[in-house]
């Protein structure tokens, strides 16, 4: 099944006539993403890589049956992008937008919950690499030729340290379900969290990569999750445990900011939480390898039992 | 990005926050002129630096005669001070600000931020502001009233009544608060603010609210359309390698160590720092050269590394997607040649294009370490920098 995509799943791209959208989509076709169409305002009539495209994200949904859509839309525009696309019935959009101004993203999550839960639209993103589906279909800027087809999902704040993670993986023969970049950016659509409970569900998937960064609060979150609700293994990072402590202006900050936010106290939390930490960054895929052999050792000890 | 407490005062005066009269000097005698324009007979000189923690440095002077006002505002000029929020380098005084003194009855805290968890604007409280706001967090977070506020909604009229009352403020007080809150609330909105801060707040002798001291960050992201805030930045109070660094769309922050790094990603940059930790070294800086990087960027990127004369070794490492091999190579060999380096440099290439990028390297005929893996890349680097601080 993988999760939020397959080869099945019908795509726009929403700046699909500009430089950098254009290369995308075409890297997306030839593999195997099911591209249908692009939205770019004024464009509407015109055909990009032989796809249709059109003036509105409405009508693109309309023509062509849409329930993805990759926003390759400049920062100051990005915002009403996603809203747009919300509004129009797309199911997922994944934003690639590096610079959108905080202030945009808070009316964004605030426009997506006047839908009800069974249209509101899943954002993934933004300042994200996308999600890709190995062999299936991928919506994003990531090089697709370095993962391998699998059974690990991945999930991770930084685009660049999950390719990491899944050539580390590749080169000792694991593979991936589902990478899922959830973006830098302070708000962003989907977090940790959001993307373990879809893992945990997807039959495919059999453990998780969770790579996180210091800042935020969404990773004790997500170690909350993983104690209270998850049976697979979640194997994790944390970037940043050498970073020095950033030069601020004011208190504010440090006031509101609670326990949990250092790349220390993410780590202490996440094992708290029987997730097995990884101790440094070249050791991801090691770490994965041997999380995966723990758990299918005691099942081959049980059949050496039975074959006695 | 951050201003200074007289830019952020403007700021808040206009939107409606009363603050005491004063002016910025540039020299002794500018400052002299301002106390005796203003008249009174109690004076303020506030060094004008991007920190907090001023008064603790010797920052802030009270001053009792507009003698006074000159000589402290000569010694404060050209100082540097370290505060608890400059770093051990401090930050240099080229502007002072001097004010009437106000008589204080109260001291109060108050402070609008960027919550994350709520993904809201957050307004923190206290009756007890002054210096040590931090600890009294620390220790008595009752103390602290919070109050988070939808900006798709606004800040009501109620919340910032109810906030009013619960910082115990006596009921001919409460409507001065309620103008307070909500022109702080407008001027963080309206501005793209990403941190509004006033402390102290303080109730005067004669029972009125007024903003001693202020700070105002912004979210960079959106200066594009906030001209009028984009000029207020000072380039003095930036560190200088940040500043060219900035000016050339990089990412950079200067650190202590000796190895120097261009990586993409602020994860895999974090990432890297901690592998080079691992290995036994120390990252003389944190760069990200973003998505999409051109040869002329890459060679941007090297001449700001290389800017600091403590880098003994340069480590490259890319894991492109948006970015390309390709070109990262001939940055790289570009830089090489043009910056004439005679230090080892360290390359690992990984993702688009990456045959092509290490065909760019290996026929340039340079000395470059090449690298497969970033464990690789690191232990390379830190071997490479032992080996050139072996005495010949």
């Amino acid at each position: 099944m993988a999760i939020l995509i397959t080869e099945d799943t019908p795509v726009i791209v929403q700046g699909i006539s500009g430089r950098i959208g254009q290369f995308h989509a075409a890297d997306m076709i030839a593999h195997g993403t099911n591209v249908v169409g692009g939205v770019t305002p004024g464009k509407g009539g015109e055909t990009v890589l032989d796809r249709p495209v059109f003036n509105t994200v409405r009508q693109a949904v309309q023509a062509t049956g849409a329930e993805a859509s990759l926003v390759f839309v400049p920062p100051g525009f990005a915002a009403d992008a996603i809203m747009e696309a919300a509004d129009a019935g797309i199911r997922i959009a994944v934003c690639v937008t590096d610079g959108i101004p905080a202030q945009d993203m808070m009316k964004v999550k605030r426009f997506l919950r006047r839908y009800p839960e069974g249209r509101r639209m899943r954002l993934i993103g933004p300042n994200c690499a996308g999600i890709i589906s190995p062999g299936r279909g991928f919506m994003g800027i990531m090089p697709p030729h370095i993962y391998a087809r699998g059974s690990v999902g991945i999930v991770g704040r930084s685009g660049t340290l999950g390719y990491e993670a899944a050539s580390q993986m590749k080169a000792l023969g694991i593979g991936v379900s589902t990478s899922v970049g959830i973006g830098g950016d302070p708000i962003n659509g989907s977090s940790f969290r959001d993307i373990l409970e879809l893992f945990e569900a997807d039959p495919e998937t059999e453990a998780v990569m969770m790579i996180g960064e210091i800042g935020g609060p969404q990773e004790a979150e997500a170690a909350e999750f993983v104690r209270d609700h998850m049976t697979k293994p979640v194997v994790a990072y944390v970037a940043g445990l050498s970073a020095p402590k950033g030069r601020k202006m004011g208190h504010a900050g440090a006031i509101i900011s609670a326990f949990g936010e250092s790349a220390q106290e993410k780590v202490v939390i996440l094992e708290a939480a029987g997730i097995t930490v990884a101790p440094h960054p070249s050791a991801l895929g090691e770490t994965m390898a041997e999380v995966l052999a723990r758990r299918q050792a005691p099942a081959s000890r049980a059949m050496a039992g039975q074959g006695a | 990005m951050d201003i200074h407490e007289y830019q952020a005062k403007e700021i808040l005066a206009r939107s409606g926050v009363p603050i005491p009269r004063g002016g910025l000097a540039y020299s002794p005698e500018q400052a002299a002129f301002h106390a005796r324009e203003m008249g009174g007979s109690v004076w303020v000189v506030k060094a004008q630096i991007h920190s907090g923690g001023r008064g603790k440095a010797g920052g802030v002077k009270i001053c009792r005669s507009e003698d006074e006002v000159r000589d402290a505002a000569a010694s404060l000029f050209g100082q540097t001070l370290v505060t608890a929020q400059t770093g051990p380098q401090g930050k240099c005084v080229y502007r002072v600000y001097v004010e009437e003194g106000t008589d204080i009855a109260q001291e109060m805290y108050l402070g609008f931020v960027l919550d994350r968890k709520s993904e809201r604007i957050m307004i923190v409280g206290s009756a007890e502001g002054g210096m040590s706001i931090e600890e009294l967090a620390e220790e008595r977070p009752e103390a602290l009233v919070r109050m988070v506020v939808d900006p798709a909604v606004g800040l009501a009229e109620f919340q910032s009544r109810e906030f009013a009352f619960a910082l115990g403020l006596a009921p001919g007080q409460v409507p001065k608060m309620v103008t307070v809150l909500r022109a702080c609330y407008r001027a963080y909105r309206d501005l793209d603010a990403t941190m509004v801060e006033i402390n102290p707040l303080v109730i005067t002798a004669s029972g009125d609210l007024m903003a001693l001291d202020a700070k105002m960050s912004f979210d960079t992201n959106a200066l594009f359309r906030r001209p009028s805030v984009a000029e207020l930045r000072d380039r003095s109070q930036e560190d200088p390698r940040e500043a060219t660094a900035q000016d050339a769309g990089l990412n950079y922050v200067g650190l202590d160590g000796d190895i120097g790094c261009m990586i993409n990603g602020a994860g895999l940059a974090m990432a890297t720092m901690d592998m080079i930790k691992q290995a036994g070294g120390e990252p003389a800086n944190f760069l990200d050269v973003g998505g999409g990087a051109s040869p002329e960027r890459v060679l941007r990127a090297f001449r700001t590394v290389l800017g600091d004369r403590k880098v003994r070794v340069m480590l490259v490492n890319i894991f492109a997607g948006i970015n390309r091999c390709d070109w990262i190579a001939e940055g790289v060999v570009k830089a090489y040649q043009a910056l004439e380096i005679d230090m080892p440099v360290v390359v690992r290439l990984s993702g688009t294009n990456v045959d092509e990028g290490r065909r760019i390297i290996a026929e340039s005929g340079l000395p470059i370490i090449t690298a497969d893996t970033l464990a690789d890349a690191a232990q390379k680097a830190v071997a490479a920098r032992d080996a050139a601080l072996q005495p010949a």
